[in-house]
């Protein structure tokens, strides 16, 4: 579904990703772990389009998308979260996962319509699945963190994206708030059978729903394999979770 | 919404101005002639400023270039309204067109900038090429259009020529309100707001931003065009400060003022400045005191706009009601 | 071939104008590098040294050096002015959008505009040159006055004390650093709202430095504080907003630009001015000299 072949980027002459090859089967769950500043965020900013590898590719399902623009990469069947919340603050939640689906189906140059009632059964649908439906007509801005994270999920989830890419998808949430995202999201990835990447700080997350875990370390691939290799590999023990614990 | 009856405001509006002329007032009718037409300058901005987030500080270039082609056209070649009054909403369009695509590359205070510097072109070229806009002096003595008809309509047909053309002008104004009624209104309209809440995220449920941004633009300066084209008749003149920036601050006080987050926030806000300066100026010499007076206070007590002040103060009363 | 006396006094002119450009356009630059803060109200700072000037000059009657006091005393008026500006309403917008700060900068020209004229009447007013500086001297065939060419020292000299005081002091330190990365300010420990304040106030001193030494050389009309500020504008945006050397060298294109586009194409020299500010926007949106602003 993703493939990644040996991208490189680096900024001011600081290497960030240096040579990072990864591949993704569809349907798994994958998690990219690592110490701050690993270069997973600018690892997910290149598969994306955000920013231009300065060498390397990135294939999704079979296609290359190396340097496409952000929008382009989206409507390929790429969704993505960030890891600052990022959301439409002063639309309405079903305007914000609303006007995702109204982009993804081409209606976002229909200068004619009434944009109120379109889409509102698939818009209504979604929000139920994230239990965000009695929060429909509340402004975006006014929701709590967690519940903006649920949010920008539907947004993502919108554009019926074959792969989905999450950065730190339960930063700064309370444990119950982690321990629920955490279930709707693996229900959700199961349901449609999306497959999924995700950055993660929180290490029970990460063992608990990944099926693979990669191991960036100063931008490099260190490890790579299922949660209990990676947990025995002695390399991780020594540079991350050994830091950590 | 709830079961109430909803009030056709817009139909009661119109109707509202369409009576004016009976009052019999040459003064109101001037007035109220003016109102409308920046009004319509004022909305067609907010399509980008309200709507999309973009500041344009060169929206003056399309009101006056509107203001040209339907003078140049009626008073030059005489061709007739029906014909010079859609053209200047082209010609507008079009010249949006061409600056569009290099504003929208820029984000920000460059976006603002940019279109300022184009603005400042389009006025050096009008206010030095004498052969064809009379450069400085301007270009006198636009006609009215035609309206011979509307006199044989009795009631209507006492009224002054300026009155007609005042009829004229709501009915075209009003048609203009609910194209753009319909655009914000429309999935293209929803897509804009996301780009004004988040560019960043608009680009990844797969809006190109740029695009959307440049439509945005084109329809903006098409719309301050007809504007333009209008003013340039009732002003009985176009002149090169229809473009200078002083004019594109000033409209986009009206929107500020009025509450970019309303669409007829900004048509408020050149309705209230319009009939102040009238008043004021009555008065005093120092209008521009007064209004920048009045711009310090609003910035600090009301930054949502006339509107959103009404619109909080409408909904503190509702809740009152209720409790 | 045009004469060679005709083009290098040709140049001359563009050079002066470019150093009176550069006193008031690197206020503007300085507080937008530091501030963020496009302040359209520049103009009617440099508008009002020339004012201030003028009636200081006035009262200081037959004084010698009246002219130098009076541009003095002007500048330290614009300079609280400014602060005072600061102090008391531009900085509750700073958390606003940046719109907010423009308009409230527009209402500002409006509103000391119209007190220019409640005091000083809409005439034209003058100032005559300092005795010193009063004669003239034949330069390469063409005569220069004495003013025109202590302009052109000053343009440079008051650039070298700038960068003197940019890069030799610590309180310059924290203003680069503010120009290049505003959050990191905070980091450090500066008193950011302090800085924000003197920033303003040193730029409003420009300003009206700028308008009272113009005034020997240009009448003092209403409307000057317009005109410049858009002058400004194109330098700071030509140079890179925020880029020091930047308007220095946008003020010099500028004053050059100007004074041949008058040559190349006598109706359409302002046009070529702001072509010039459209093509800088359109290749190198943040200016010849500038960086790219942070998004």
């Amino acid at each position: 579904m993703l493939e990644v072949r040996d991208v490189h980027k680096a900024f001011d002459g600081f290497q960030a990703v240096a040579g990072v090859s990864l591949a993704l089967a569809r349907g798994e769950i994958a998690a990219i772990i690592g110490p701050n500043g690993a270069g997973k965020t600018t690892l997910f900013n290149l598969v994306t389009g955000h920013l231009r590898p300065d060498a390397g590719a990135v294939f999704l399902a079979g296609r290359e998308i190396t340097g496409l623009p952000p929008h382009r990469v989206c409507r390929l069947g790429l969704g993505r979260s960030f890891q600052r919340t990022n959301i439409f603050p002063r639309l309405t939640v079903f305007q914000n996962v609303q006007a995702a689906f109204l982009s993804h189906r081409g209606r976002g140059l229909d200068l004619l319509s009434h944009v109120e009632h379109l889409y509102r059964d698939e818009t209504e649908a979604l929000l139920a699945s994230l239990g965000l439906l009695e929060r429909a007509g509340e402004l975006g801005a006014f929701l709590s963190h967690g519940a903006q994270k649920q949010l920008e999920l539907g947004i993502a989830l919108a554009s019926e994206p074959k792969l989905l890419l999450l950065d730190e998808p339960t930063a700064g949430m309370s444990a119950t708030e982690t321990h629920e995202t955490i279930r709707l999201i693996s229900r959700i990835a199961r349901e449609r059978g999306l497959t999924l990447l995700f950055t993660e700080h929180d290490m029970d997350v990460v063992f608990s729903i990944a099926q693979r875990i990669t191991v960036l370390h100063q931008g490099r691939v260190i490890a790579e394999g299922v949660p209990a290799a990676v947990r025995g590999d002695p390399e991780v023990r020594r540079v991350y979770l050994g830091e950590r614990r | 919404m709830s079961a109430r009856a909803r009030v056709p405001w817009g139909l009661l509006g119109v109707l509202a101005a369409l009576s004016v002329p009976f009052l019999g007032s040459r003064y109101y009718t001037f007035v109220a002639t003016d109102v409308a037409i920046l009004a319509l300058f004022a909305v067609s901005l907010n399509l980008l400023l309200g709507y999309t987030g973009l500041v344009s500080f060169g929206h003056a270039a399309y009101f006056g270039v509107g203001a040209y082609t339907t003078g140049l056209l009626m008073k030059k070649a005489g061709v007739p309204f029906v014909l010079a009054f859609p053209a200047a909403g082209v010609l507008a369009g079009l010249l949006a067109l061409v600056f569009g695509f290099f504003c929208v590359r820029l984000t920000k205070i460059y976006f603002a900038m940019l279109t300022l510097a184009f603005a400042q072109i389009v006025w050096a070229i009008c206010f030095k090429w004498n052969d064809l806009t009379g450069g400085e002096q301007g270009m006198p003595e636009i006609p009215y259009p035609d309206l011979a008809w509307l006199e044989r309509l009795p009631l209507v047909g006492e009224l002054r020529t300026s009155d007609h053309f005042y009829l004229l002008t709501v009915v075209l104004v009003a048609l203009c309100f609910w194209l753009l009624r319909r655009v914000v209104g429309s999935p293209f309209g929803r897509i804009l707001t996301t780009i004004r809440e988040n560019p960043e995220r608009a680009e990844f449920i797969g809006v190109h931003v740029r695009r959307w941004e440049l439509l945005a633009f084109v329809l903006a300066g098409a719309f301050a065009g007809l504007a333009g084209g209008l003013f340039g008749i009732f002003n009985r003149g176009v002149f090169p400060d229809f473009i200078y920036w002083t004019k594109s601050s000033e409209v986009l006080i009206m929107a500020i003022l009025g509450g970019m987050g309303y669409f007829y926030g900004p048509a408020v806000g050149a309705l209230v400045l319009l009939v102040l300066n009238q008043q004021i100026t009555s008065y005093t010499e120092y209008w521009p005191f007064v209004l920048g007076s009045i711009l310090i206070v609003l910035l600090f007590a009301f930054p949502g706009g006339l509107v959103g002040a009404l619109d909080a103060g409408r909904r503190r009363l509702l809740r009152l009601g209720r409790a | 071939m045009p004469d060679p006396t005709f083009l290098f006094a040709q140049s001359l002119s563009g050079l002066t104008a470019a150093m009176f450009l550069f006193l008031i356009a690197s206020g503007l630059s300085l507080i937008f590098g530091v501030l963020g803060v496009l302040n359209f109200a520049h103009g009617s700072f440099y508008m009002l040294g020339a004012y201030v000037a003028y009636q200081l000059v006035q009262v200081l009657g037959r004084d010698p050096a009246a002219f130098w006091w009076a541009a003095l005393g002007a500048a330290c008026a614009i300079a609280v002015l400014g602060g005072l500006v600061e102090r008391l309403l531009l900085r509750h917008l700073y958390a606003k959008d940046v719109l907010y700060q423009l308009l409230f900068t527009y209402a500002l020209i409006l509103v000391l505009s119209d007190a220019a004229k409640v005091v000083w009447g809409t005439g034209q007013l003058s100032i005559a040159r300092p005795p010193e500086l009063a004669g003239a001297t034949r330069v390469l065939g063409t005569l220069v006055p004495h003013y025109e060419l202590f302009v052109l020292l000053l343009g440079p000299a008051i650039a070298l004390g700038f960068w003197l005081l940019l890069h030799r002091t610590r309180a310059g330190r924290f203003v680069r650093a503010a120009a290049l990365d505003r959050e990191m300010l905070g980091a450090l420990g500066v008193n950011v709202s302090r800085l924000y304040t003197s920033v303003f106030v040193l730029g409003s001193f420009l300003a009206g430095l700028g308008g009272a030494l113009i005034a020997p050389a240009k009448a003092i009309v209403p409307g000057m504080d317009v005109e410049i500020i858009v002058e400004a504008f194109i330098v700071v945006v030509i140079g890179g907003l925020g880029s020091f050397w930047g308007t220095f060298l946008g003020a010099v294109i500028y004053g050059q630009v100007l004074s041949f586009g008058i040559l190349i194409f006598p109706r359409f020299s302002i046009f070529s001015v702001f072509a010039l500010m459209a093509v800088v926007l359109i290749l190198r949106p943040w200016g010849l000299l500038g960086r790219p602003l942070k998004t």
